[in-house]
């Protein structure tokens, strides 16, 4: 046995080098969620290979703005003017999107909806990427120094560019929308269908699991839906660029172009801080919930006063009617125990108070 | 095309210094890194491959070869989304083969050289395949067209790599 081994050295070495490398993939593939038991290798790498690369980009960067802002000012004077007219043109359009939002917020208000913005961003500088065409990842130059938190969101002016995968002292990796392991929640726009952003084998972003109740269109918008718990929503995602039937033809498989050219990223926003706008007014009513003022508008049936018979089957029984002080019968109400009168009736929003007289529709 | 069947005793046996066995090594995962970032269709040459193979087929000593593809394939799994290992196992065969074939044959010439890099170019995705798929279970497509293209891309690149690498290798 012994001799066997010795005449093949080389061999037992491959054997045992190669299993005890599958050994550790295979404790690796149990952990999903395990990084930290090879954290430490991955530091010394990224600590090796990302300074030169700080160094290079540093150095373009400088050259390109120096090129920029003192050099090359060919037509500049003009751009400058036109940018005042853009100014002035947005600022009108300003005044008139405001209204709009203003309106908004007090519709969420008025429903309790909570809106999530984005209220702190770090810029980083793009330094590297993995360099392999299964693992879509970059590399940024900022990390722990500047406060920077697994599973930040990563977005550009134009649109999502993914989130941070790993944080290293002094750069950070960044795992892109298109990688296959990627997931983002996202909604297109017009048609309002749900779906999962990832990447495919092929390094295309897909909006997967998107119901085939609605027609998908190519040139649709789609944004993040916030539902992923990661990425604030409203961000643009990208625009339709194909739309094919899945399996089974329960799914669209919706190919998509990304806002964000994710080939030629140089900066980056790392959003190390988001806020959420509590709902002012529905906290200022008290205990009136969204339910209860949707409820109210329902179309529902007066519940008779007590010993008055059983109430019509169809007939609905609103929320503040039930309550003890509300539930008085209503001489102006129709009796419902009548064929013709136990109708359905439209019911005018009575607001809040219960001691307000409420208005009577016919039905439509 | 000469490549020629030879005893170990007439194959040639160079080696590296350990300093620019470092620094080739961390060079080309430098490189690997940092160009498809800006060129993205870089990304079908693994540099790290190509050392591997020229340290295997330089070398000549296949426990050297297994362990040198090892490492950097470990180093290059440490800056992919992916456990530890697919880069290493896949390195690691390509090296211990590499070197045990330089052992039989003269891959000194430009043409020896471009059908040895296609070749292990295609086994290491093969297998870079197999086990990303079967133990990691990541799902990858295979297209014959996309690999062989680029293990003749990187055959060609090769060429020209290995004739600037070989100014650091010493014979022994």
């Amino acid at each position: 046995m012994e001799n066997l081994i010795t005449r093949h050295m080389h061999l037992t070495v491959l054997v045992g080098v190669l299993f005890l490398q599958v050994l550790g993939l295979a404790v690796q593939v149990k952990r999903t969620t395990d990084t930290q038991s090879t954290r430490l290798i991955r530091v010394w790498t990224v600590g090796a290979i990302t300074p030169l690369e700080r160094v290079i980009v540093g150095t373009q960067q400088g050259v390109r703005r120096i090129w920029n802002n003192y050099l090359y000012l060919r037509g500049v004077r003009e751009e400058n003017r036109e940018l005042k007219q853009e100014i002035e043109r947005l600022r009108l359009e300003q005044v008139r999107l405001s209204e709009g939002a203003n309106q908004a917020h007090r519709l969420q208000d008025l429903l309790g909806i909570r809106e999530q913005y984005i209220s702190q961003t770090v810029v980083a500088q793009v330094i590297g990427s993995s360099g392999s065409e299964q693992s879509r990842l970059i590399y940024i130059d900022k990390g722990e120094n500047a406060n920077l938190k697994t599973d930040m969101p990563v977005i550009t002016a134009d649109g999502v560019v993914g989130k941070v995968l790993a944080v290293y002292p002094s750069q950070a990796q960044v795992l892109l929308i298109n990688d296959q392991t990627s997931g983002l929640g996202a909604i297109l726009e017009k048609s309002r269908l749900q779906g999962v952003v990832k990447g495919s084998s092929v390094g295309e972003t897909v909006l997967d699991k998107v119901m085939s109740d609605e027609p998908v269109q190519p040139g649709d918008r789609v944004l993040t839906s916030g539902g992923d718990g990661i990425f604030p929503k409203g961000l643009p995602v990208g625009t339709v660029s194909r739309v094919t039937r899945d399996l089974g033809n329960l799914f669209w498989r919706v190919t998509l172009k990304p806002a964000a050219n994710l080939n030629r990223l140089e900066e980056v926003l790392v959003v190390t801080q988001k806020q959420e706008r509590e709902p002012i007014a529905a906290e200022a009513v008290g205990a009136t919930r969204a339910a209860d003022i949707l409820a109210s508008r329902l179309p529902s049936v007066p519940v008779k006063a007590a010993g008055e018979g059983p109430t019509a089957p169809n007939s609905v029984v609103k929320p503040d009617a039930a309550r003890p002080d509300t539930a008085k019968p209503d001489p102006a109400k129709p009796d419902p125990a009548k064929p013709e009168q136990a109708k359905p009736t439209q019911v005018t929003p009575s607001g809040t108070n219960p001691s307000e007289p409420r208005q009577e529709a016919k039905p439509q | 095309m000469n490549i020629s069947h030879t005893s170990p005793e007439q194959v040639e046996v160079y080696r590296l210094n350990l300093p620019a066995a470092v620094i080739i090594t961390l060079l080309a995962l430098f490189l690997q890194s940092f160009i498809p970032h800006w060129i993205s269709w870089f990304a079908i040459f693994d540099l790290p491959l190509l050392v591997t193979i020229f340290f295997g087929v330089t070398r000549r000593n296949p426990v050297s070869g297994l362990l040198t593809g090892c490492a950097i394939g470990l180093l290059q799994d440490s800056l992919v989304h992916q456990p530890f290992g697919v880069y290493g196992i896949t390195k690691t065969v390509v090296g211990y083969f590499a070197s045990s074939l330089g052992v039989k044959l003269d891959v000194e010439n430009a043409a020896a050289r471009l059908i040895l890099t296609f070749v292990f170019f295609v086994l290491h995705k093969a297998l870079y395949f197999g086990v990303a798929r079967y133990m990691v279970g990541q799902v990858l497509e295979w297209s014959w067209g996309h690999e062989l293209t680029a293990g003749l891309a990187n055959g060609v690149f090769a060429v020209g790599l290995f004739f600037v690498l070989d100014r650091f290798k010493h014979r022994i």
